[in-house]
């Protein structure tokens, strides 16, 4: 056993590159703040439905998988491929936002059929949880090798350029690209939108009923059936935008399984953030991405991303189980 | 905020914040800030005739061969994710086999498909199935160099002669096996080759070299890196399969201002590699091994690809117009691809021997052992160990959106 | 679809239907539950009366090797019928943590691939350590694997059971990407000619090769047995009782003083040694270990087996995890479907039949067979709802 410790602990198998950190750290930021608001929109999906319904929707991220293929299918369609193309400034802005919008669809009517026919059924007969979240396990691997028997194999789809990033300016002289600076901005204006929709509409006040107390909500006259189901269909929509931004950054992210890993680390950001608080999803995504892909310059590769992501979820359901800005959607200031 | 302001408002923002990127885009594609040393493109012209020897072997011999009973086997992938390649071999086999049935009416040799998804974990049930029907005297697989290493025992121990159409790892000859034989050089060979045809033709001064984290790309790597020498010796990284954002790498290789990559891995992470690479202003060449010469490869790193280079002991078999031809019959249409001809020749070989009177498994193996012939691909004849005596890798280009051949580089 | 596949779905839903039927015929339902009352009549001894012929039946697959149960010609039998057998106990030991403390634990898997690396650290001749003999790293890996639960399970286990759920999954991925990510442990390169136990055959070949599929299933049937006798007497004792009822109802348990921390960690702790004993089982085998092979969607597998035989039930299970297994082997022309099946088949069960195959046996007394034919002069009857089923009493399916 002591034999075994020292054989795995002695080779230098990790390796602190703190001057590569200290030259990058800002390059670092600027890119983990990117990837974060992306991971911050897949979480709203996992902490809405999780406050309404007290489900961790496993499938959340096929819902997004979906959308990514959506996007690079709308994107091909008008003419994107993997070597860049240039229209003029209007067309291609109207092109992101049909690519955005079609990709919206299909993942909120994602969300959508996934909830008519895999949860509710299983809500009629009031199912203890463990048995949602099987079926929600179930759901992602159909919806998975659905697209795996469909594309035929494993390979991803060929990479979808929608445009070179250009510097824009610079900051502590690092240069932001306009592609992290529209990733960045449309994430953030998107969150404050729907958080907005949360707490300002009539729908919004649905939500938050639901969320709180369903039964009470019931007998207020909500509708509790089409409060879920629109509880899905947003969770879906951002996924759907989510998924033309990491498109965006990764233009081979089409294959069938690369969903997984973005929703674990979507996930780790809601809990990270207080899972059902919409707030603490912005904040848990950006910290996410910005702590993991600190953890990437520092360790030099990228896969540690992924183990830097686990390790967060871990620690933070260990010291604070209820996330930073505390859990539930319902209550407080949501 | 009533529905349709909310949209109103969704649809305004996200106009806004694309009206930056397009910006941008519209800027024209100025994007060089990755310096590298002015790299003078390098330009090799593409071959298209392939020298055949006159007395390569045909399946279809002298049409007067008499058997029964006898039966071939190819095992390797039909499914899975690596099944492509195996789909190649199988198809030059089938070619082999159908070529020989129709002109030779005394002998109809029966071919067996056995799957192993190229998977080592389920290799050997196959095998071991493949090894107990007695009427299979010889054997065209297994293509990867994981599961051939997981049965080559076995297969030794039942004295089933077999020919590898795409194994290449080393060691797999240092075994002692007398039954595994080798249709092609393995990657002591085509990693120094590789560095000369980088350093050489190419005319690259500074080298990066990038290994993926499998048997097979550790081992290219190492022993071009052996031969590149202080070219390469200042830009090394390391990537893992199923990696698809190489930010770390591309940072590395650009600042090195390299005029050369050199990715010893998989088109699968080669691709996106070579793409990110492109994009983030990398003007240099990308060379790859067999491993990266795929349709797929362009397919995914798209006009980045025009970047690239091959090297592969592969013959492009699709430039022997008969063989291009036959072959497009047995694969519903498609052209050969990597290793293709290879297995081919190999089937063949082993036909030959069948059609000589050969009955059982140990007198085909001594067949072999002693084989001594011109193929389409090479001339065969392997020393003791079962590797070839001498084998020669072949240099491959994109070029107009396909993989095109441009000559022999060792 | 070819024809092939139409063949090997008809000959799948023809194999799934006579399960269902033998599951239902030893239900509690009026019509059909004949079977299961009189299995429950019978003293233990006369029970294992009737199970050692049967046993002996089991033990003998891969000789007999059945025609219509055959996988050949694609795979060799014995070889697949060891993967079956593999496959059910991982099955089993899942299922103490999912079926019997209702646990849902998604990160099996990573128990598995550290049983796996204990074999080959310690036997294959690409590791550095000083080498012991296989048998000895079946006994390390359990030990190793149950530690690794124990330091896992103290923080996590106190959380809610969905949480629980995914932090096991991040581990599962966390053992996998170290398996890449650390030298010593060789990532895609992995170990060869990992251990196997002694003895040679006539021929003088080793007993134990990975083409040899008989004895090396014939060894996992025999750990089987022994895991069984030790499960089900963990499951009749008082640890057994204390795993229903937490994974009955946490709250009540805790309230009528179950020490439920305690007995969660011990569930969690004994499947994780299970699993670590799967593990260097496959590693011996398949002689090979890297890291390709222990990812989500094997871990989905295992979870698969457990609700398809039906969490909570032994036998059930057993009998998932050898499904599980067989199907890509005997359909091969289905191979490529293998996970869409059981993605879908998941969430048909938990619509449909949360119970699985056969569902579980709530028995809560340690001698319930006599006490029952003493007070009422009939056997037992029996539950066959798992805690999948309903959460209020009033409306079970």
């Amino acid at each position: 056993m002591h034999h075994l410790i020292t054989y795995l602990a002695d080779a230098p198998w990790i390796t602190f590159n703190t001057g590569a950190f200290s030259d990058q750290f800002w390059a670092s930021t600027f890119d983990g703040l990117t990837y974060g608001s992306i991971y911050a929109l897949v979480a709203m999906g996992y902490t809405l439905v999780y406050g309404v319904l007290q489900l961790i929707n496993f499938a959340h991220s096929e819902v997004f998988i979906v959308g990514v293929y959506a996007t690079v299918f709308a994107l091909n369609a008008m003419g994107f491929g993997p070597s860049p193309v240039y229209p003029p400034m209007v067309v291609l802005i109207i092109d992101l936002l049909v690519a955005m919008v079609a990709a919206m669809i299909a993942s909120g009517l994602t969300a959508l059929i996934l909830e008519r026919v895999a949860y509710r059924p299983l809500r009629k007969r009031n199912a203890p949880r463990l048995v949602f979240l099987i079926t929600a396990i179930g759901a992602s691997f159909t919806i998975q090798y659905l697209i795996f028997v469909w594309r035929g194999g494993s390979n991803a789809e060929p990479a979808t350029i929608m445009f070179v990033p250009d510097p824009v300016f610079e900051v502590f002289s690092t240069i932001i690209d306009s592609q992290q600076l529209t990733i960045f901005i449309a994430a953030i204006v998107l969150m404050v939108v729907t958080d907005q929709f949360i707490n300002r509409t009539k729908f919004g006040r649905g939500i938050r009923a639901v969320a709180q107390d369903p039964d009470t909500a019931t007998l207020m006259g909500v509708n509790k059936e089409r409060v879920i189901m629109l509880t899905f269909v947003i969770g879906g929509v951002l996924a759907g935008a989510a998924a033309l931004f990491y498109l965006m950054k990764v233009p081979q992210g089409a294959s069938f399984n690369g969903g997984f890993v973005l929703g674990i680390k979507a996930f780790a950001a809601a809990v990270l953030g207080g899972i059902g608080n919409i707030r603490g999803a912005l904040l848990g995504g950006l910290l996410l991405g910005v702590v993991s892909n600190y953890g990437v310059t520092l360790l030099g590769n990228s896969s540690w991303t992924d183990v830097v992501a686990f390790v967060v979820l871990v620690v933070v359901l260990m010291v604070r189980p209820t996330g930073l800005l505390g859990e539930s959607l319902g209550k407080a200031r949501v | 905020m009533s529905k349709a302001r909310l949209t109103r408002a969704l649809a305004l923002v996200a106009a806004a914040s694309f009206a930056l990127s397009a910006c941008a885009a519209n800027s024209d594609n100025g994007s060089g800030n990755g310096g590298n040393n002015g790299s003078t493109k390098v330009d090799i012209p593409v071959v298209t005739n392939l020298p055949v020897s006159p007395n390569a072997a045909k399946p279809a011999g002298d049409g007067k061969g008499k058997c029964s009973g006898v039966s071939l086997a190819y095992a390797g992938a039909k499914s899975g994710a690596n099944a492509q390649l195996g789909i190649n071999i199988l198809n030059g086999v089938k070619l082999a086999i159908q070529e020989h049935n129709q002109a030779n009416k005394d002998c109809q040799v029966k071919l067996k498909e056995f799957d192993t998804e190229g998977d080592p974990g389920k290799a050997p049930g196959v095998v071991t199935q493949l090894l107990s029907e007695s009427d299979i005297i010889g054997m065209v697989g297994l293509p990867f160099s994981g599961e051939s290493k997981a049965t080559g025992g076995a297969i030794d121990k039942a004295n089933l002669v077999h020919i590898t159409p795409s194994a290449t790892n080393p060691d797999l000859t240092k075994n002692g096996w007398t039954t595994f034989y080798r249709a092609l050089g393995n990657d002591s060979v085509q990693g120094p080759a590789a560095a000369k045809f980088i350093t050489g033709k190419l005319q690259a001064k500074v080298i990066c070299v990038i290994q993926d984290d499998s048997d097979y790309g550790i081992g290219l790597a190492n022993a071009a890196n052996q031969a590149l020498g202080a070219a390469a010796q200042g830009c090394q990284d390391k990537v893992t399969t199923g990696q698809k954002d190489f930010s770390a790498t591309t940072a590395k290789v650009i600042n090195a201002k390299a005029d050369a990559v050199f990715y010893a891995g998989y088109y699968a992470e080669g691709a996106p590699l070579d793409q990110q690479l492109v994009t983030k202003g990398f003007k240099g060449t990308f060379i790859g091994p067999d491993g990266v010469k795929d349709d797929q490869f362009i397919k995914q790193a798209g006009s980045a690809s025009a970047n690239a280079f091959f090297t592969c002991p592969c013959v492009p078999g699709e430039l022997i117009p008969d063989f291009a031809k036959a072959y497009e019959g047995v694969s519903g249409g498609t052209a050969p691809g990597t290793y293709s001809l290879e297995g081919y020749d190999a089937a063949t070989i082993l036909l030959k021997g069948i059609d000589s009177g050969i009955k059982d498994r140990a007198a085909l193996r001594d067949f072999v052992k002693s084989y001594d012939g011109d193929g389409f691909s090479k001339h065969f004849k392997w020393n003791p160990d079962g590797e070839l005596a001498q084998s020669t890798v072949y240099g491959y280009k994109v070029q107009d959106g396909k993989i095109q051949y441009v000559g022999t580089i060792s | 679809m070819t024809s092939d596949e139409i063949i090997d779905l008809v000959e799948m839903v023809v194999l799934v239907a006579v399960l269902v039927a033998v599951g239902k015929l030893f239900q509690r339902s009026k019509a059909s539950g004949r079977l299961g009352e009189w299995w429950n009549s019978k003293s233990r001894v006369e029970q294992w009366a009737w199970l050692v012929p049967l046993i002996a039946v089991v033990v003998l697959i891969p000789v007999i090797n059945p025609p219509f149960l055959t996988t050949e010609p694609g795979t060799n039998f014995p070889i697949t019928m060891f993967n079956c057998a593999l496959y059910a106990l991982v099955a089993l030991g899942l299922n103490v943590v999912v079926g019997q403390a209702g646990l849902l634990d998604l990160g099996y898997v990573g128990f598995f691939a550290v049983g796996a690396y204990v074999a080959a650290l310690f036997t294959s001749p690409d590791s550095q350590l000083s080498k012991i003999p296989y048998l000895w790293t079946l006994p390390l890996a359990m030990v190793v694997t149950m530690f690794f639960g124990v330091v896992l399970g103290t923080p996590t286990l106190r959380l809610r059971g969905d949480y629980l759920a995914i932090v096991t999954l991040g581990f599962g991925e966390i053992v996998r990407l170290l398996a890449t990510l650390m030298p010593p442990l060789k990532g895609n390169v992995g170990f060869q000619d990992v251990g196997h136990p002694p003895g040679t055959k006539a021929d003088g070949g080793a007993l134990f090769a990975n083409t040899n599929g008989t004895p090396w299933y014939m060894l996992t049937i025999g750990i089987i047995l022994i895991v069984l006798l030790l499960v089900g007497n963990l499951e009749r004792s008082r640890v057994g009782r204390a795993w229903v009822a937490i994974r009955e109802d946490e709250d009540a348990a805790e309230m009528m003083g179950v020490p439920v921390f305690k007995f969660k960690l011990w569930a969690f702790a004994i499947g994780a040694a299970i699993g670590g004993l799967s593990g260097s089982l496959f590693a011996g085998q398949v002689s090979f270990v890297n890291n390709q092979k222990f990812d989500v969607p094997t871990s989905v597998l295992f979870l698969a087996a457990v609700v398809l035989g039906g969490s909570g039930n032994k036998v059930g299970v057993l009998l998932g995890g050898f499904v599980i297994a067989y199907i890509p082997f005997r359909f091969t022309a289905l191979a490529s479907y293998k996970y869409l099946i059981f993605g879908v088949a998941l969430v048909v069960l938990m619509i449909f039949r949360p119970q699985g195959l056969l569902g579980a046996r709530q028995r809560l007394l340690a001698r319930g067979r006599q006490a029952y034919q003493r007070l009422i002069g009939r056997p037992e009857q029996l539950s066959s709802d798992s805690s999948l089923v309903a959460e209020k009493a009033g409306d079970s399916a």
